[in-house]
């Protein structure tokens, strides 16, 4: 080491030098590596949208068949969550990480029983259409706090808006072999068939402790040793199928159908 | 390869493990452990990085002030894994989705600041290179070894392919809950390093 003919310039020189290199490095590798990037987290999003809408076992998996059965049967279309109408807006462009960070995009929800904190004023439905072009199944993307940190997922209905397909967990933080198991494939079959809403329109699903009775429609069983995520996965599902949620876009479209 | 090439390469991995003998990269030894392939995965980033911050810095070691060149080193560590943090998100999306914020966590890895220090600093490139991926090895077979009982007893699975199929799929093997926690790795590394000791009692520190 030249310890003893070391100068203030040459160690800044030094230092510069050191840092103009790591820095080329890095940003070359970070903007070839883009491109890339986007394409497989595109693919994981349509990859989960698939396996809520059921359409998942139609493809063989790869890359080019899930992006093939994406585009013939799903529509991403823009809603408002307030008036429940469906919008203008690509919906390619819409982050909701970056809207609830935006005080202009986002409020507060008055009762955030998901715990959000903020939630976006616009959402991205999926409708899913069958051979004959009719929408049989619409997805709905569900956030909301587990244990350690938000969970993201989506949930496939049947077209009365009320029968659940499927609920499908994309991002997590939960305990492994806990609250994790929300990934387990065992849980996610007792799903089909629940109702959401009961006869007055109130969001009804929960997971229940101890094991949901055979007749109960509205309830799943809760994953055990994994309290406050099942409690999590239970407010999730009622805040956004409550009227702060898709509450007003399910009661304008599930008479008539969504086309 | 060069007789110490060889040294350098093959001592880390039993004789002097950087986590059994100088109980170095605990953290990250207990967070990725819960599965085969995590382990695996990690190991090769953490070789990869340690092995090539070791080769760069050992090859301008004679040039780096002595007063800045902890930072120097960890810029250069740093950057390392800010490129190893982007293939793997380029080339193994759902990997990097698991393994997550350890893979960032790589730079306070204390194996690879304390091979950049105290061998880097001192040795040839060719020489450093390879004890890089040496004590990159020796973590992984830690980490690999740990990772064995976690996913086995833990899940019934390696490699997420069932072997002990479980209660809850209508098996008969009840999974073990402590495994599946972070901790159960500080009860299996004091194990293995007892074992490792009991072998070779050379490394029974004197008191």
């Amino acid at each position: 080491m030249s310890s003893n003919k070391e100068t203030f310039g040459k160690t800044v020189g030094f230092v510069i030098a050191v840092c103009l290199v790591c820095a080329a490095l890095v940003s070359i590798s970070a903007v070839q590596l883009k491109p890339l990037q986007v394409e497989n987290k595109l693919l994981d999003q349509q990859t989960k949208i698939l396996e809520a809408a059921g359409l998942l076992s139609e493809t063989d998996g790869t890359k080019a068949s899930v992006q093939a059965t994406f585009k013939k049967f799903v529509e991403a279309k823009m809603i408002d969550l307030n008036s429940g109408e469906f919008i203008e807006g690509d919906p390619e462009l819409f982050d909701e990480r970056r809207n609830s960070r935006d005080a202009s995009k986002s409020d507060k929800p008055k009762n955030d029983i998901a715990g959000i904190n903020r939630r976006s004023h616009d959402a991205v439905v999926y409708l899913v259409r069958n051979e004959s072009g009719k929408v049989n199944t619409v997805v709905l993307p569900i956030i909301g706090s587990g244990l350690w940190d938000l969970m993201y997922g989506y949930v496939g209905l049947e077209s009365d808006l009320n029968t659940i397909r499927s609920v499908v967990y994309s991002d997590h933080k939960e305990t492994p072999g806990l609250g994790a198991e929300v990934m387990n494939p065992n849980w996610k079959a007792l799903w089909p068939g629940k109702k959401i809403y009961d006869n007055n329109g109130v969001a009804k699903v929960n997971l229940v402790k101890g094991g949901a009775k055979a007749n109960d429609i509205h309830g799943v069983d809760a994953l055990s040793g994994a309290t406050l995520t099942s409690n999590g996965v239970t407010r999730t599902l009622q805040f956004w199928f409550g009227e702060e949620g898709y509450g007003p876009f399910v009661t304008k479209y599930r008479a008539g159908g969504v086309n | 390869m060069s007789s110490e090439a060889k040294k350098v390469l093959t001592k880390p991995i039993v004789d002097n493990n950087p986590i059994a003998l100088q109980v170095l990269g605990i953290c990250s030894a207990l967070a990725v452990t819960s599965s085969m392939t995590n382990a695996l995965v990690m190991t090769l980033a953490v070789t990869l990085v340690t092995a090539f911050s070791n080769l760069f810095i050992s090859i301008i070691r004679n040039q780096i002030p002595s007063s800045v060149r902890i930072i120097v080193q960890m810029a250069i560590i740093a950057s390392l894994v800010i490129v190893v943090d982007q293939v793997l998100k380029a080339f193994s999306y759902q990997l990097s989705k698991e393994l997550s914020v350890y893979i960032g966590l790589i730079i306070t890895n204390c194996i690879v600041m304390g091979r950049a220090e105290a061998f880097a600093m001192k040795e040839k490139p060719g020489v450093s290179f390879w004890d890089g991926i040496g004590n990159g090895l020796g973590y992984g077979a830690i980490l690999i070894a740990v990772a064995f009982f976690r996913e086995l007893l833990g899940f019934g699975t390696l490699f997420g392919i069932e072997i002990l199929p479980l209660i809850q799929n209508g098996g008969w093997y009840q999974a073990n809950g402590l495994l599946v926690l972070p901790f159960s790795s500080f009860f299996l590394i004091g194990l293995i390093i007892w074992a490792i000791r009991q072998w070779k009692p050379a490394q029974v520190e004197k008191d």
